[in-house]
Parts: structure tokens; C-alpha cells; sequence
């Protein structure tokens, strides 16, 4: 009953595909969310306008049309870009933009515009005082994001950077459509031939179920650790 | 050796958006000054204040402690700046401030508080830092309160303990701004004490305030400033009982 007709390794692999996915384009979207939010709260007229642009672009496009483009047009970029190396100083190079790489690289770059926001208004929350006080007290630009702004700022993003991810965790489907063989993939497959999708199709939503599950718990966590020293009424 | 001031600001001026805030106020403090500067709200008493350890950019003037001019530059704009952040950093860390609305770390406790700058700022041994804090936290009156977070405590109690972070520094000059205006009437004594013993001990310190007594009882100078000028600068006798500038005069009468 609960072999799935031979497929559970395979589904078990593609569970396995998913959540690396997800992992990686997690990190990647903080990163470049804090990169972001940085940039935008910067004086900087060109790096503000730069992540501006970013998070415009990314917000206003489908997710899918952003995979696509990534997938085969960044594939085509790189080749006419390689070819051009080639022609001109015989360097013969090639990286071959696989659905793994392009999955994380989108997934990544579109939920690091909706990190932007969310660590920006995260920043703008935090009391202006503390950050003061730390620069009276001689500390540098990094002690006082590592020391003070960072945690402080934590509790107001966290929220939001839960929401973020559990949208991310599911927008991680969208990789099947590339051919990258995640747990949709392989229970699409076989369902069409065994001609039975609940069989295939519920098992996959039962580990995006507990994955969310498990995701709430660890934000409960995070956001004890970050509320420290906030009164609750 | 002759004694070098801890601090000696000259012709201080600042202006935000064309609106001069401050023009042209100089003070020197020596070793063991108690300078309270007095003044009604905007005569840029805090604005001067800020400026001396930078957290605004004074718009001319020199600002010098122990000897050491702090270096300015001009940007792209033409507006002035710090040349060397790390020696802004540096004359920071030996004026350590004490803020009106106390600007605890929220996320941090007392006792965290107190050693966080110590240790990241001066690299302080971590046992050091504790023993010391502990140490000032006492002398202060809150040792029992060093685990609490700043706002398990009452307005009085977060002074205290912002003052035991300033001391923590160890600092060559301690800038108050206006560290009783937003505490309860009640707990503006508790503090003041405080204040009151580290004058006695001969620390140097700068007091924007508009506690009366205390400007009279402690401080060896008194600077009034009205709109961005010093009006009257002395020893607290002579601004209070014998002022020259028709404005303390004014400024002390009784109100009603």
C-alpha cells in the first residue's frame, strides 16, 4: 500500500530536491534582502535607485515568467557571452545553467525583492535612540548593525519573513515546469501513469504540510529569542 | 607638565537648513568642571551637546579633547564632515553620553548593557567588564535589578543604570542631556544624588539641564545660552545672583 507502486524512492528524492531548493533560495533571498534593504535606506542616490528598480521589476513580473527567462534566456546569455570569449581571446569556457542553479537563482532573486520591504520597514522600526547611543559609545558602523540594529530590527521582520517563506517554500513547485525532478515532478508523472492522482499527489502535499509546520514552530522560536526585554500585555 | 583640558570646544556654529542654530559658543572644561549650560527650549543647549561627540556635524569650530582637535573634511556637496571616522570613534569612546530618554539597549539587561561597549569598543576582558559592572551598578543603587531589562524598571532606575553604562567608559569628559526631563517628578531626586556624588568625586561633566538647584549647587560654571549665543557665562553665583545680561535676569524671574 504504501510502496506508491515503486515510486516512493523517487519520491522521496524529490522530497529531498524540494527542500534543498528551498533552503538555498531562502538564504539567498535574506541575503540579498539585507542587501537590499541596506541599499534602500542608504544615502546613496545610485543604490537606492538600483534597488529600487530591483524590487519594481521583480514585484511586477510573474514568478514563472522570471523562472523561464532565467532558465532559457540566462542559458543563451551566457553562450553568446562565452562564444564571444571564445572568438575574441580563445578562452573556451562553458557553465551550463542547469534547472537546479536556475530554480534557486529565481526563487532566490524574486522572494529577495519581498526581503527587501521587509527588512527595510524592519530597519525604520527600530528606535532611532539605541542606535545613537551606540554610536556615543564609539562603537563602528558594523558593531552597532551586528550588536544593535540587527537584533532589534529581527523581531519587527520576522513576521513578515515568516510569510515570505512559507510562500517561497510553496513557490518551489514551480521548478517541475523547468524538468527539475522535485517531489511535483516526480508525483506528476507518476500519476499520470498509474492513473491515480491522489495516491501520488497527497503525499506531496503532506510534506509540504508538515514542512510548513515544522517552519511555524522555528518561527515561534525565533521570535521568543528576538521579543527579549519587549513587555507582553 | 602643564594640565591639558579634557575638553575645549571654540566657536562652535551649526545650522540646520539655513536656520542657524548655534553661532559661535565656546566652553573649556578643565579637569574636574561641573559646566551646566541653562536656557529655554531652542536656545540650542542639546544641539551643542550633540555636537561635541558628533552625533551632529557642527557646521564650523573646533572641537578639541585632551589636546586632540577632532579633523574635519568637506564632501562633494561642500558639506563639512569628519576626516577620519575611526577618530570620531575613538573620542566617543572617552565622552561617554547620557541621554534624555536613556536609549537603553532594549534587547539587552542591565548587567549587558553595561559590558557591551566595554568590551566591543575598548576590549575589556569579559570577567573584567562584569566585576566592573557590578561594581558601578552598585554605587549606582540597582545591583538587584542587573538581570532585568530596561523596561522591567521604572524611568529612575533606567537612568541609573545608564549612567553606570557611561561610567563603565571610563570617560575623560560625561555629556548629560538633560538626563531628568523625562523622568516623573519623584524620580528626578534618585538621579540628581547620583549626578550629585560623581561631581563630588571630581569627574568632568557637561550638563544641559533645567534643574535650578542642581546647576547652582554643583556646577563650578554656569553657561546660559539664548538663541545659539552665550548670554552669560561664570561661576554659579555670578549668573544667578548677579547677571549682567538682561535675559538671565528675565530667565529667572519667577513665573507666576
Amino acid at each position: 500500500m504504501l510502496d506508491f507502486a515503486g515510486y516512493g524512492p523517487e519520491l522521496l528524492k524529490g522530497a529531498w530536491v524540494t527542500m534543498q531548493v528551498a533552503f538555498l533560495s531562502l538564504f539567498l533571498a535574506v541575503a540579498l534582502g539585507l542587501l537590499g534593504a541596506t541599499a534602500k535606506l542608504s544615502h546613496n542616490p545610485f543604490w537606492k535607485g538600483f534597488a529600487t528598480l530591483y524590487t519594481t521589476i521583480i514585484r511586477g513580473v510573474p514568478d514563472l515568467v522570471m523562472m523561464f527567462i532565467i532558465f532559457f534566456g540566462g542559458q543563451q546569455a551566457l553562450n553568446i557571452f562565452f562564444e564571444y570569449l571564445y572568438d575574441n581571446y580563445e578562452i573556451d569556457y562553458f557553465i551550463n545553467v542547469n534547472e537546479f542553479i536556475a530554480g534557486v537563482i529565481t526563487i532566490g532573486f524574486i522572494y529577495g525583492a519581498y526581503m527587501t520591504e521587509t527588512f527595510r520597514g524592519a530597519f525604520l522600526a527600530v528606535d532611532n535612540g539605541q542606535i545613537e547611543a551606540g554610536k556615543a559609545y564609539g562603537m563602528s558602523r558594523g558593531q552597532i548593525f551586528l550588536h544593535i540594529s540587527f537584533p532589534l530590527m529581527m523581531r519587527h521582520a520576522l513576521p513578515g519573513l515568516g510569510n515570505n517563506w512559507q510562500v517561497l517554500l510553496k513557490t518551489t513547485a514551480l521548478v517541475s515546469v523547468i524538468g527539475l525532478t522535485d517531489m511535483v515532478r516526480v508525483a506528476t508523472e507518476a500519476s499520470k501513469a498509474e492513473h491515480a492522482p491522489f495516491k501520488f499527489f497527497i503525499p506531496v502535499v503532506t510534506v509540504y504540510l508538515l514542512l510548513t509546520w515544522i517552519s511555524e514552530f522555528i518561527i515561534k522560536k525565533l521570535d521568543a529569542k528576538y521579543s527579549v526585554g519587549v513587555l507582553k500585555h | 607638565m602643564a594640565d591639558i583640558a579634557p575638553l575645549v570646544v571654540q566657536d562652535l556654529h551649526k545650522t540646520f537648513n539655513e536656520n542657524e542654530v548655534l553661532k559661535g559658543v565656546s566652553i573649556e572644561a578643565h579637569k574636574g568642571d561641573v559646566i551646566s549650560m541653562i536656557g529655554s527650549s531652542g536656545s540650542g543647549k542639546s544641539t551643542f551637546l550633540r555636537c561635541i561627540n558628533l552625533l551632529e556635524i557642527p557646521t564650523q569650530g573646533e572641537i578639541i579633547v585632551h589636546g586632540d582637535p577632532i579633523r574635519f573634511t568637506t564632501d562633494k556637496k561642500g558639506n563639512r564632515k569628519p576626516a577620519d571616522a575611526q577618530q570620531v570613534e575613538r573620542i566617543r569612546a572617552r565622552l561617554s553620553m547620557v541621554f534624555q530618554s536613556f536609549n537603553l539597549w532594549s534587547h539587552m539587561t542591565v548587567l549587558e548593557n553595561i559590558i557591551e561597549a566595554p568590551i566591543h569598543v575598548l576590549g575589556v576582558k569579559r570577567r573584567e567588564a562584569i566585576a566592573k559592572a557590578e561594581h558601578l551598578l552598585d554605587k549606582v543603587g540597582i545591583l538587584d535589578r542587573k538581570d532585568y531589562y530596561p523596561a522591567q524598571m521604572s524611568g529612575g532606575q533606567q537612568q541609573r543604570a545608564a549612567i553606570a553604562r557611561a561610567l563603565a567608559m571610563d570617560p575623560e569628559v560625561m555629556l548629560f542631556d538633560e538626563p531628568t526631563s523625562a523622568l516623573d517628578p519623584e524620580l528626578v531626586g534618585e538621579v540628581l544624588r547620583v549626578m550629585h556624588s560623581l561631581a563630588d568625586e571630581g569627574r568632568t561633566m557637561i550638563v544641559v539641564t533645567h534643574e535650578m538647584a542642581f546647576a547652582r549647587d554643583v556646577s563650578t560654571q554656569v553657561v546660559f545660552l539664548h538663541q545659539g549665543v552665550i548670554e552669560e557665562h561664570g561661576s554659579p553665583q555670578k549668573v544667578f545672583d548677579n547677571p549682567d545680561s538682561e535675559r538671565m535676569k528675565q530667565f529667572l524671574a519667577p513665573k507666576y
